[in-house]
């Protein structure tokens, strides 16, 4: 039916709006929209203060670094120089470890990678600020956590390359890393599933009167699936020690911010209608991501219940190895970004408060190249992706159950009967 | 511990006290066993399952939850993966949906995904089945939906003492576990005659259950009622529904009665279907991609020169389950003798 015959056709018709970015490929950026509040600005509350008297913090932006690399204001956690040296050393190490992996799937060597780039600060500085024995539930981009809690790069590209070595025995896609002993998740490729399970490890933890907290990551995007509002209910609900982070970085895949709800309010906003405590966070700056992260975690700790910190970022370059921003946003988008660099930023601050210098910095990226490039040769020595080196066959069935039952019995022997006749040189390893 | 550790007397229950039962004793045994679900805690539960639990074992241990199904799934994987082993209620099957990434993706998948490093020890109470005229949306037989699902088990048992010692024994099971509740037999062991007075658990032999600890092991069926002239592979209500039509029709069937649809008491029915020669396969279910589906496929696979007969399938239409209509809906005695005379023509 057209809008005239229709009988009504006297009323104002309705319009349906559908989001779109500000800048498309070939466009010319320019973020002036885009809020920056100076550093310092944000106030910080009391960790017991009740959520609904700093609903303001859902919607600035807590930011420490100035543009001039100083620390102000009273959100800065006034770290000690090795400490923030640790923190820019991991950031350094994350990217050359991303640089080299991306390398290594465009190699052939794996199928699938995915880089934290521009996002550093915002997986770093939140395991710098929590307790080792605190638990993580991370989406795909948190790699960050397992590097800053010291977890074996090796580990972590035997698992890209599926190989021999990869704990978790190739059954799982390229970085969907699990890491029980260092309080890492299994990640899900579903998407923010983590969200309700980090409330009820949260809950368990109280319930058995434990002090250890957990954290959870999710994106911008994720946050509007149902599991995102279901562990909120129940984070608000029981009050669990539980950290909410939303990674803000401004694209899922090609769909920018607006599909998830940016065009109406903040992520840090959707704490409010919980009661949780919200904050808005600058993630390029590292010393705010962890100021907020400590005062979430106290908070936690206290039993004064969950925060939600939507970490205002920018995801640098594709989703993953399998796309290409460039055919959905303008190429001018990662360096026109307000809020810089991360890596840069930190390392503008430790030299400007004169604990570093840009030789050191130099000297320390040749140095986790070579780390880096050391590492793989390790993991290589254990295989790559699709040349033998892999599990052995019959571990295809392995873990479903505990107990291995008749009909998957039944179906492993007929998998390593089909792979004696096939002939092939890998059968039967 | 408890008297009930030690424990060696029986007593009449039905199937809600004995499940109650059977949570009780896992808390007492076990300080992990936590109870959550919507109106389970201080209520005890729509059916009443988990009465007085919260006053015996707290709050922390049995608690109500807000109504999102998908939120009490992943809290209680979260918790699982924190050690703990939870037992968490969805109050009707017809409600599991929302739950169903969370238990499909995740709970079913985390021990292979991980290999071995996160595990679900979480064993998810429904009550699912018609016959009590709860329309669309209080009557599902959604099983055939988790049986398709790698890394879970689906456990429906048939009587008082069954649900109880399933019941422990899918808590004590470290791989998730849907354990779906026939409601219509809650309170006796209905046999399709709907317009006829029902019994109740007090005079049937599996009412008398034991007050103590003991399990059934899952992975088992039941033969109960050995025969010669057919098979009947059945489960839930319609265990009772067929061990009353056969009687009537004075058939000497052979009624097993599956209590584990994943994993499969494959022997058993085996055995059953080669001395018999003929195999029926009754659910309430849908019929299309039903469980009986797989059961058919698997006796032709195994027992194809030893039927004498084409399997015969008696299930629920493939239809939503109706209101009004429902007893058209059911497979009962009708339906399930027409089968019989069917399969028995040429015997």
């Amino acid at each position: 039916m057209v809008a005239s015959e229709h009988p009504r056709a006297n009323l104002q018709p309705l319009t349906l709006h559908v989001p779109e970015p500000k800048f498309r490929p070939g466009d010319a950026v320019d973020f002036v929209g885009v809020d920056v509040p100076p550093a310092g600005e944000a106030r910080r509350p009391d960790t017991a203060a009740p959520a609904r008297e700093f609903t303001d913090l859902a919607y600035t932006l807590v930011r420490v670094l100035d543009d001039d690399g100083r620390a102000v204001g009273p959100w800065d956690p006034k770290l000690s120089p090795d400490v923030l040296r640790r923190m820019l050393r991991n950031m350094a190490l994350l990217r050359a470890f991303d640089e080299r992996m991306f390398r290594a799937q465009r190699q052939g060597k794996t199928s699938f990678y995915m880089k934290a780039t521009g996002e550093e600060a915002v997986s770093i500085a939140a395991a710098q600020a929590l307790d080792f024995e605190d638990m993580c539930f991370p989406s795909y981009r948190q790699q960050g956590l397992l590097i800053a809690r010291g977890y074996p790069l090796v580990e972590m590209m035997n698992q890209i390359y599926s190989n021999r070595g990869d704990k978790l025995q190739g059954k799982q896609l390229p970085i969907m890393y699990s890491a029980r002993d260092y309080g890492f998740f299994s990640i899900s490729g579903n998407l923010t599933t983590q969200y309700p399970q980090a409330v009820g490890w949260a809950m368990a933890s109280a319930a058995k009167g434990d002090t250890r907290i957990a954290a959870v990551w999710c994106g911008e995007g994720s946050t509007a699936e149902g599991d995102f509002h279901s562990a909120c209910t129940f984070a608000s609900v029981y009050r669990a020690p539980v950290i909410f982070n939303v990674v803000n970085n401004q694209w899922a895949i090609s769909s920018f911010s607006g599909f998830a709800g940016a065009e109406a309010t903040t992520f840090a906003a959707r704490a409010i209608g919980y009661g949780i405590a919200g904050l808005r966070v600058d993630g390029n700056d590292a010393l705010a991501v962890y100021a907020a992260t400590q005062w979430a975690a106290e908070r936690a700790r206290t039993n004064a219940g969950p925060t939600l910190i939507e970490h205002f970022t920018y995801r640098a370059e594709g989703h993953s190895t399998s796309d290409d921003p460039t055919q959905y946003r303008s190429a001018g988008e990662p360096t026109a970004w307000p809020l810089g660099d991360p890596v840069a930023r930190l390392k503008q601050h430790l030299i400007a408060i004169g604990e570093w210098d840009e030789e050191r910095h130099a000297a320390q990226d040749r140095e986790l190249a070579e780390y880096v490039k050391a590492e793989q040769k390790e993991a290589e020595k254990n295989g790559i992706l699709g040349h033998g080196l892999h599990q052995p066959l019959d571990t295809l069935f392995d873990g479903v159950f505990e107990e291995m039952p008749w009909h998957l019995r039944e179906q492993q022997a007929q998998m390593m009967a089909e792979e004696e006749a096939s002939g092939r040189p890998w059968a039967r390893k | 511990m408890s008297d009930a550790m030690t424990d060696t007397g029986t007593t009449r229950m039905n199937m809600i006290q004995a499940i109650n039962s059977a949570l009780d004793l896992c808390m007492t045994r076990d300080p992990d066993v936590l109870v959550m679900g919507e109106d389970v805690g201080y209520f005890g539960g729509v059916f009443r399952a988990t009465a007085g639990l919260q006053a015996k074992h707290g709050k922390t241990r049995v608690f109500d939850t807000p109504i999102t199904e998908t939120g009490i799934m992943g809290v209680a994987i979260g918790m699982g993966a924190y050690g703990l082993r939870p037992v968490p209620e969805i109050q009707f099957a017809d409600y599991i949906y929302p739950a169903l990434d969370q238990l499909v993706s995740e709970a079913a998948r985390l021990r292979y995904r991980s290999a071995g490093e996160f595990t679900s020890p979480i064993t998810i109470r429904s009550p699912y089945g018609g016959g009590i005229f709860g329309g669309q949306t209080h009557s599902q037989s959604p099983e055939g939906i988790f049986t398709h699902v790698s890394g879970m088990k689906t456990v429906i048992p048939a009587t008082p003492y069954d649900a109880k010692g399933l019941l422990i024994a899918a808590i004590e099971d470290n791989d998730p576990v849907l354990f779906l509740e026939p409601k219509r037999i809650y309170n006796g062991p209905f046999n399709g005659y709907w317009d006829k007075p029902s019994e109740n658990w007090s005079k049937h032999p599996a009412g008398d259950v034991p007050t103590g600890y003991y399990k059934v092991p899952l992975g088992k069926a039941a033969v109960v009622r050995e025969g010669e002239a057919l098979t009947i592979l059945c489960y839930g209500t319609m265990v009772h529904v067929c061990t009353a039509v056969i009687a009537e029709h004075n058939i000497d069937a052979e009624i097993v009665d599956l209590r584990t649809l994943v994993p499969l008491d494959i022997e058993t029915i085996e055995a059953s279907v080669k001395k018999t020669g003929r195999c029926m396969i009754v659910h309430e279910a849908t019929r299309t991609s039903g469980f009986g589906a797989e059961l058919s496929a698997l006796v032709q696979e195994r027992c194809f020169y030893h039927l004498e007969a084409p399997i015969e399938r008696v299930t629920g239409y493939d239809t939503p389950y109706p209101h009004s209509l429902e007893w058209a809906y059911f497979p009962g005695p009708v339906r399930i003798g027409q089968a019989l005379k069917k399969i028995m023509k040429d015997a």
